[in-house]
């Protein structure tokens, strides 16, 4: 513990981020626990300090010592070290920002909010997870949280094209869309790639990935480093506008999702020159407009709602037009929708590696809710989601099957008959 | 002066001051801070805000279906607890001459036996609060001061009013006296600590459903 922690820019941080709504959710709290019962963290591990109320503290302390007339006079006392080691973990390693607590609590504080704005405090003072600050660091330095780099994009899209027979334009130099990836995608996950290529030449769609901006996930934002949240929407922004897309699409990744589509243009102070659409509404999209031709999945199957592109997105309905008539043994959770339960790994926890016995735990939900169903097939629209899910089925050697969206609708294309000469 | 001038006199006016002055700086401290923008562009076909944000207070009224179970006590007792409050404040028959003086305005008043009913009533409710508070891990981890200052500034004022309507342990001239001065304990805690939520639960749920709004969340 001979590392220093800068208090001062904490507290700083910590009050720069208490803008009006904020600084409103703090003194709105009426510690009632209600939230507790809400949040993943709380209820697998039964732990009170997952509380979700209980999570803002530092926070609330830093906000209330600075304030008016308890602050003044001394009533209140400013955030001390131990306020930071201890609260750090709770911070980062138990909080996915899925706002599942807001859903419960009877003054609807959007406490993910508050974490998001908590995380940059603690980076601020030096604090912080190596291993998702350094995942962050490589996004920055090398275009991506694994280390994609341009040269290595390249390299593994060729080797996707051809191990799966498909054509990926990679830098066309104009394109109505650009597709983004995930890292998770990419390196663990190809048959998506493929999969998401296969859609969008299906369906006649003007694409391209672009070598100048591919990454969709956002560590800077989950890591609490605004510099780097910037700098990856940049060059999204970037890629764009040299191939003059109008549409920017985000694949199977809520977080990624939720900081283009809704944080994206407050970072830049200014809207976002082109539509954000996650790969379940733009496959809704090409369905209604008759641009999918599929032949049925009759396999009984289950959809795991992405926090952030259903609960605190918005996007709930599409997944379901996609499934609708489709997936013909398809059966919701319980609870599902807007009020599903959280993977465990969203915001950045994935990457936090000491998180990962309480990730475990957290699964055993998922495990319980998918096995009511009596579905052999949980399927995400969310490679985080999945990796995480993943990584817990093969800790308890759950018999459950786990998939992604875009690979299951791929795999059930009518390809139309080519064009005869 | 007596005890009961005081009470009546001087306590209460300044108390009342300070609750004037401490709600209206409270929300205008709030109001003075940067509130962040949100460019992003708004979901196709989002409701206006005002819309969103009348629904984000109508949505958290009730616990949704997964929450039911778990939130039923708190939901349940809180609005035992809250209507009772508001039974006692507003139906007495004291306390609607009280109120006329101030604002000028009144109306019928309920029976004084009914409402000392609910007076009890609100009490237990407050004391299965308090019990919970103290028992429960959770809420004893997260309780401050604050919370247990605030449980009983709204206590007090309830007990001591029960005492004086059925002229309990002293003369009523005292029993008054201190209800009156527990009332001001109340106004005067009221600005600085938790009991503002009932200002501030109108910004937070609708704040809240605007953002979800704009999204497009169905609330
Ligand atoms: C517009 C008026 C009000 C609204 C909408 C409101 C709403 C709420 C809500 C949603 C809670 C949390 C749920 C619970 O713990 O029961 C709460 C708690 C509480 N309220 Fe209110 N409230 C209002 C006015 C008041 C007033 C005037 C008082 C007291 C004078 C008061 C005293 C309390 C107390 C003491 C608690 C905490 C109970 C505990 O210890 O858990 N409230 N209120
Ligand atoms: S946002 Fe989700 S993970 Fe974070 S405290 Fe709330 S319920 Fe728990
Ligand atoms: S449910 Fe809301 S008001 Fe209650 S303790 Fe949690 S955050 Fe605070």
């Amino acid at each position: 513990m001979s590392t220093s922690i800068d208090l001062k820019a904490a507290t700083r941080t910590f009050l720069a981020q208490t803008e009006g709504h904020l600084a409103t959710y703090l003194e709105g709290c009426v510690h009632c626990g209600a939230c507790a019962d809400a949040c993943h963290f709380y209820v697998a591990s039964g732990d009170p300090r997952h509380t979700p109320a209980y999570k803002l503290f530092p926070i609330a302390k830093a906000h209330r010592s600075h304030k008016f007339p308890f602050g003044w006079f001394g009533f209140a006392r400013p955030i001390g070290e131990r306020d930071l080691r201890e609260w750090e973990e709770l911070l980062f390693d138990t909080c996915t920002m899925c706002g599942r607590c807001t859903m419960i609590c009877p003054m609807a504080i959007d406490i993910a909010a508050i974490v998001a704005g908590a995380r940059r405090a603690f980076v601020a003072a030096g604090l912080g997870p190596p291993d998702l600050l350094a995942a962050a660091d490589s996004s920055r330095d090398h275009g991506s949280p694994l280390g994609v780099t341009a040269d290595k994009l390249r390299e593994r899209i060729e080797w996707i094209a051809d191990d799966n027979g498909v054509t990926i334009p990679l830098d066309a130099p104009k394109a109505d869309v650009l597709l983004t990836l995930s890292s998770v995608e990419t390196m663990k996950y190809p048959k998506s790639v493929a999969a998401m290529a296969k859609l969008l030449n299906h369906a006649g769609v003007s694409w391209t990935l672009s070598t100048k901006g591919y990454e969709a996930t956002n560590f800077g934002y989950l890591a609490g480093k605004g510099d780097i949240a910037k700098t990856m929407v940049e060059r999204i922004v970037t890629a764009a506008g040299s191939v003059g897309a109008k549409t920017v699409v985000i694949p199977e990744c809520g977080h990624a999702y939720g900081v283009l589509r809704w944080s994206a243009a407050a970072m830049l102070g200014r809207p976002l020159p082109f539509q954000v659409l996650h790969i379940s509404e733009f496959l809704a999209r090409l369905k209604r407009d008759g641009k999918l031709r599929l032949t049925p999945f009759d396999e009984p199957m289950t959809y795991h709602d992405p926090c952030q592109v259903s609960r605190r997105g918005g996007a709930t309905a599409d997944a379901r037009d996609v499934l609708s008539g489709f997936a013909r043994n398809f059966r919701e959770m319980t609870p599902t929708g807007d009020e599903n339960w959280c993977c465990g790994g969203g915001g950045g926890v994935q990457a936090i590696e000491r998180a990962a016995p309480l990730r475990h735990q957290v699964f055993k939900l998922k495990m319980d809710q998918v096995e009511r169903t009596g579905a052999k097939t949980m399927v995400s629209a969310c490679s985080n989601c999945r990796l995480t899910m993943d990584e817990s089925k093969a800790h308890w050697q759950w018999q459950g099957g786990i998939d992604s969206l875009v690979e299951i609708v791929a795999d059930h294309l009518v390809e139309a008959p080519r064009q005869s000469r | 002066m007596d005890l009961l001038d005081f009470a009546r006199g001087p306590a209460l006016t300044t108390a009342l001051s300070v609750f004037a002055f401490g709600v209206a700086w409270r929300l205008v401290s709030l109001w003075l801070l940067p509130w962040a923008r949100d460019p992003s562009a708004r979901r196709e076909g989002a409701r206006p805000a005002w819309i969103g944000a009348v629904r984000g207070f109508a949505r958290h009224l009730w616990p949704r279906k997964p929450f039911a179970r778990a939130a039923m006590v708190t939901t349940v007792n809180g609005y035992v607890m809250h209507f009772g409050l508001a039974i006692v404040f507003f139906g007495l028959a004291q306390h609607i001459l009280f109120l006329r003086g101030l604002f000028g305005l009144a109306w019928p008043n309920l029976p004084s036996g009914l409402i000392s009913g609910v007076a009890v009533v609100t009490l237990g409710s407050l004391a299965l609060a308090l019990a919970r508070r103290l028992t429960d891990p959770v809420l004893r981890l997260i309780s401050t001061f604050n919370d247990y200052f605030s449980w009983l500034v709204t206590f007090l004022p309830i007990a001591t009013g029960l005492l004086a309507v059925s002229h309990l342990g002293a003369p009523y001239p005292t029993l008054l006296a201190v209800h009156l001065l527990s009332v001001s304990l109340l106004l005067i805690w009221f600005p600085f600590g938790k009991l503002m939520h009932s200002f501030l639960i109108f910004v937070t749920r609708g704040e809240t459903g605007i953002t979800y709004n704009r999204r497009g969340v169905v609330l």
